[in-house]
């Protein structure tokens, strides 16, 4: 087993590459992928390695990017395409949900569109406005594509993988602020027998209360069960990792063992993947529940200058505080 | 076409970023330039469809043009050097693009109102705006702090080439208010990159301004990338000769040369308050520095490339001509150093000053008419804050 050490960012970069060697069909696409290695680096060193037709440096046009993209996958590749930062996914916004996750359905199961569409998401980078944004909902809400966020070095480099292999339409969600955290990779293990793609995984179990999170808040929601620990209580984090179509089996399993939940996510809280989640457990769960499920997420403002982004995200005292009040109940 | 076809001259040509990319070489006849690199007046210069372009300034505009050239270059200096210093979380740099600022922002009359991107420094200096306000931004205490009303000089915008179609709108509401075809009538003018003339809402904000003979002026500040991505990546003409495409006059301009830009964008806004219709105006120019601060140029340019255009520096060719012609003398010179130097300190005083924001503004302005939903976020997230020991907010 060749395991290595490596950021989010670099095994996401591996998982690329592993993409690129094992599909000829498969091409990655956006603005400054190429000499550049992407403003993440995430490319980094691609183009050198497999050429300008297999990693495009494309123009500065998002709609661009995905509705080119759209054609490719007619003709049979597999592109990836790099948005750059959350905040311009919308201009390709329209090519997305009205293109790409409607072209299997509308020509009855005809024409494929096996494309990733990559989007480092999230705050807490102290950005400027439009690069740390949660755009997760509005796909999750849109049938026929598929949405998907890593928040572990392991998760990243075979989620990658398993998503470019995928004939469905994917968005990718990468968690920004933890591309510089680093993990153990296993680099050899088949794809075949990696965790599925579409499943929640328990990161941590528990018995006091569930703890669901996807993307940068899994690592926030695992630090407050270790500090929840010293109150005494013991707490079952489950990271998400499919947002659409959620797999919330073990959820269900989780909370009628612990009688309480908390999701967190950084997007705002109205008509967010917490609202949904919280209507289903409640439908599945009723008789179980010590207490309503609770969200900690993001407010219902713009996401805020950098200087406030720290009272505007979810942080450890805040998740803590939506478990303390689950426990109040 | 009312303006003749500036496309006509060009036909065949190759695109230019290929020959300034080897070498930084003028990128020909197809230029607008009133002023050489070694600092030499050229009297006037005719453009492909006839229109003439020059200046007539008086000794002391000239001065005034050196002192803003160099003002900003130095407040940007300073800023550059305070996000190095962790005061800024970032910052985007117009070193190299001074004159294509200065030289479009004394162009611009009050009634004017500019519509600019995120690099816009010195055409935000020359609209009277305190040189703090895009600190406030880039240090991440507001979102934009001045009154885009007040002084006819919009948010910067990040997401690029959606102000393109803001201008428009704007200017179709100029020529529904009737204020265009007099002497004192209204232009607009909208600032992007070369690399923002690829999107989709630059191209629409070319058609609409076009079919509805909108006053207003596309400013392109060619800086030759996007980023990483040379000009190629974008487009495979000069971009000026778009315009053509999309029914208006097109020219490019010496962006490198103050007395050429302030000559066409002075033209092309006339042109737009007198119910002309469109420009896009090409300043042909070089980013000297870095994208921001958070970009490495040696992964996707060579050195030589960014010494040809050290020769063409914006600056140093008006000090030679105002010193040669007697207009500045080195008495004059150095008061302007010196007061670059003092507002630079201030700046920088004033920016180690700057509060953080108080939390609860947060959920200041979502709503002009307000929400019950952010007021109860509000409250709760009060209390919360209340909760802590010894907080203050
Ligand atoms: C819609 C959108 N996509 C991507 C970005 C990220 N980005 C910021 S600046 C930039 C390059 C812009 O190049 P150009 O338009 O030539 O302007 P310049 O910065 O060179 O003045 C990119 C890709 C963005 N801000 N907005």
């Amino acid at each position: 087993m060749a395991t290595e050490t490596l950021t989010l960012g670099k095994a996401i970069n591996r998982g690329l590459r592993r993409a690129l060697e094992h599909d000829p069909k498969v091409v990655i696409m956006g603005e400054d992928v190429g000499k550049l290695g992407g403003v993440f680096r995430i490319t980094d060193g691609l183009q050198k390695d497999f050429g300008e037709n297999r990693v495009i440096d494309t123009p500065l046009a998002e709609s661009g990017i995905i509705g080119t993209a759209v054609g490719l996958s007619i003709r049979g590749y597999r592109p990836i395409c790099e948005i750059q930062f959350d905040g311009f996914v919308y201009p390709a916004y329209d090519q997305i949900v009205s293109q790409v996750a409607k072209m299997h359905y509308r020509s009855q199961g005809k024409v494929r569109v096996p494309m990733v569409i990559r989007i480092p998401f999230g705050g807490g980078i102290g950005a400027v406005e439009h690069h740390s944004e949660s755009p997760e909902a509005y796909f999750a809400h849109t049938a026929g594509l598929k949405v998907v966020a890593c928040s572990s070095p392991q998760d990243a480099y075979t989620m990658i993988q398993q998503a470019v292999a995928s004939d469905d339409p994917i968005v990718f969600l990468e968690p920004k602020r933890r591309y510089h955290e680093k993990g153990q990779v296993d680099l050899d293990a088949p794809l075949g027998d990696a965790y599925p793609l579409h499943a929640a995984r328990v990161v941590r179990p528990g018995r006091d209360a569930t703890l669901l999170a996807y993307g940068p808040m899994v690592r926030t929601a695992m630090e407050a069960a270790s500090a929840a620990e010293e109150d005494g209580r013991d707490l079952e984090v489950i990271d998400l990792r499919t947002l659409s179509p959620l797999d919330l089996g073990p959820v269900y399993e989780s909370v009628k063992r612990t009688g309480r939940c908390v999701v967190v996510h950084e997007a705002p809280g109205n008509l967010g993947l917490g609202s949904e989640i919280a209507a289903r457990i409640t439908e599945e769960c009723f008789y179980s529940l010590e207490a309503p499920v609770l969200r900690v997420t993001g407010f219902d403002t713009p996401y805020p200058a950098a200087r406030l982004e720290e009272d505007y995200l979810p942080n450890l005292d805040r998740v803590l505080d939506g478990v303390d009040r689950t426990f109040g109940w | 076409m009312a303006k003749g076809d500036p496309a006509g001259t060009a036909r065949g040509r190759r695109a230019t970023p290929r020959s300034a990319r080897s070498g930084g070489k003028s990128p020909g006849t197809d230029l607008v330039q009133l002023l050489t690199p070694e600092g030499d007046r050229i009297d006037k210069v005719t453009w492909s469809d006839g229109t003439e372009y020059s200046v007539d300034f008086t000794d002391e505009e000239y001065r005034g043009l050196y002192r803003d050239l160099v003002l900003v270059r130095r407040l940007d200096a300073e800023a550059t050097a305070l996000q190095r210093q962790g005061e800024l979380g970032i910052w985007a740099s117009l070193l190299g693009q001074e004159a294509a600022q200065v030289g479009s922002g004394r162009a611009l009359r009050p009634q004017d109102m500019a519509f600019p991107t995120y690099r816009e420094h010195g055409v935000l200096y020359c609209r009277g705006i305190d040189p703090i306000m895009p600190l406030g931004l880039f240090r991440g205490v507001d979102l934009g702090g001045w009154d885009p009303n007040e002084f006819k000089f919009n948010m910067y915008t990040i997401v690029i080439g959606a102000q393109t179609l803001h201008a428009t709108g704007y200017a179709m509401g100029v020529n529904m208010d009737g204020r265009t075809g007099t002497d004192d009538g209204e232009a607009v003018i909208a600032y992007f990159g070369d690399g923002a003339s690829a999107q989709g809402d630059v191209n629409e904000a070319f058609i609409w301004s076009a079919v509805f003979n909108a006053p207003v002026v596309f400013f392109c500040q060619n800086n030759q990338y996007a980023i990483s991505e040379p000009l190629e990546r974008q487009t495979r003409i000069p971009l000026y000769q778009r315009a053509a495409g999309f029914g208006f006059p097109g020219v490019r301009v010496d962006g490198n040369d103050v007395l050429a830009t302030y000559a066409v964008t002075r033209a092309a806004l006339d042109n737009a308050r007198h119910g002309q219709g469109p420009t896009l105006i090409e300043a042909y120019t070089y980013r000297m520095g870095a994208h921001t601060t958070t970009d490495d140029p040696t992964r996707y340019r060579i050195a030589s490339e960014v010494e040809a255009w050290q020769a063409k520096d914006p600056i140093a060719r008006v000090k030679a001509f105002l010193t040669r012609q007697g207009i500045a003398d080195d008495a004059f010179l150095a008061e302007v150093e010196e007061q670059a130097k003092q507002e630079a300190l201030r700046l920088r005083e004033r920016v180690l000053e700057m509060p953080d924001p108080e939390p609860l503004t947060l959920f200041d302005n979502v709503f002009p008419n307000g929400s019950p939903e952010v007021d109860a976020q509000r409250e709760f997230t009060a209390r919360y804050l209340d909760s802590f020991e010894g907080s203050v907010h």
